[in-house]
């Protein structure tokens, strides 16, 4: 009972996760790929959990779920895509597609499928300790042995950051907006002019 | 019993699927972006389930780190995506092809 419990737990995971994978790659409709694909992660992150990956599933569903994707959705939503012609030509590249990845399923499972990866070589690790933090020793490997890495995976972002905003920012000369730190520099003489008027003090001699 | 090989030829399954996609989905590039993420996707999961086999973290940090570079590779991806869109009005990748390549 309870070895199979877990059976039973993975088996219905990654079926899941293959039917979802299958409708992600051929569905018409860009948004339900989007969908989808947010579900392969989901279930993703349960079998993680099944090998006590805990911090990493948590992340999968936060990144991936909670930003990734919801960006796809956004751009799928600000782009107008005609349906009709996106998949127009799609039974067309079936056999090939089919072809290649058989092949190459075939060329892994013979690596992995193997008697390379059984059972008696790779023996079922105990489970954690109730204390242990999967989170804790993550954080310890990652600021120690890892620490530069990690900076460098900081710099990553803020490149990613800069160029995506740099990307798809657009001048439009004809638009009239404000430029605050112009608005924050001037000075009281650029606004201001103060003009000597010649004052009559002969009052009413022209009258 | 669950064993390594089990995730590993769960890994491939999902790695073969996302190279069939990319094969299918010529005419658009988003769900093309979401192949690849599935692949990277099928990697972490080998990665995942060799951390736990062999007792060792180092993996798990590895898959950390495919998912910050995977996670800018979608955010630039997607901004030349808009790009390509706002300059030719499609994301076909059959006319995309002003360098002849």
């Amino acid at each position: 009972m309870e070895q199979l419990i877990p059976q039973i737990v993975f088996y219905t995971f990654s079926l899941a996760m293959v039917l979802s994978a299958i409708a992600v790659i051929t569905v018409r409709n860009p948004v339900y790929a989007a969908l989808f694909l947010i579900l392969a992660f989901v279930t993703c992150a349960c079998i993680w959990m099944l090998l006590e990956a805990e911090f990493l599933a948590i992340t999968l569903v936060l990144v991936y779920v909670g930003a990734v994707m919801v960006l796809f959705l956004f751009v799928v939503m600000m782009l107008d895509i005609n349906m009709d012609l996106v998949q127009q030509r799609f039974a067309r590249y079936l056999p090939v597609s089919l072809l290649v990845a058989v092949i190459m399923l075939i060329e892994m499972l013979m690596v992995v499928a193997a008697k390379n990866f059984t059972v008696e070589l790779f023996p079922m690790p105990a489970p954690h300790p109730l204390g242990y933090s999967n989170t804790e020793a993550l954080g310890e490997l990652l600021y120690t042995k890892y620490l530069f890495a990690f900076e460098v995976a900081a710099v990553i972002l803020v490149v990613a950051i800069i160029a995506a905003i740099t990307l798809t920012l657009r001048k439009r000369p004809n638009t009239r907006h404000q430029d605050p730190s112009k608005q924050v520099q001037v000075k009281k003489e650029d606004r201001l002019r103060v003009v000597k008027v010649e004052t009559d003090t002969e009052y009413g001699k022209h009258t | 019993m669950i064993g390594l090989q089990h995730y590993l030829i769960l890994g491939a399954l999902l790695f073969c699927i996302s190279i069939a996609g990319i094969f299918l989905n010529r005419k658009n590039i988003i769900v093309l972006l979401m192949a690849i993420e599935l692949m990277l996707l099928s990697v972490n999961m080998n990665f995942v389930a060799f951390s736990r086999f062999l007792g060792n973290m180092d993996g798990q940090v590895f898959v950390f780190f495919v998912l910050t570079v995977a996670a800018a590779e979608a955010a630039i991806g997607l901004a030349i995506l808009i790009l390509v869109f706002r300059n030719r009005q499609t994301i076909n990748v059959a006319e995309i092809d002003t360098l002849k390549g």
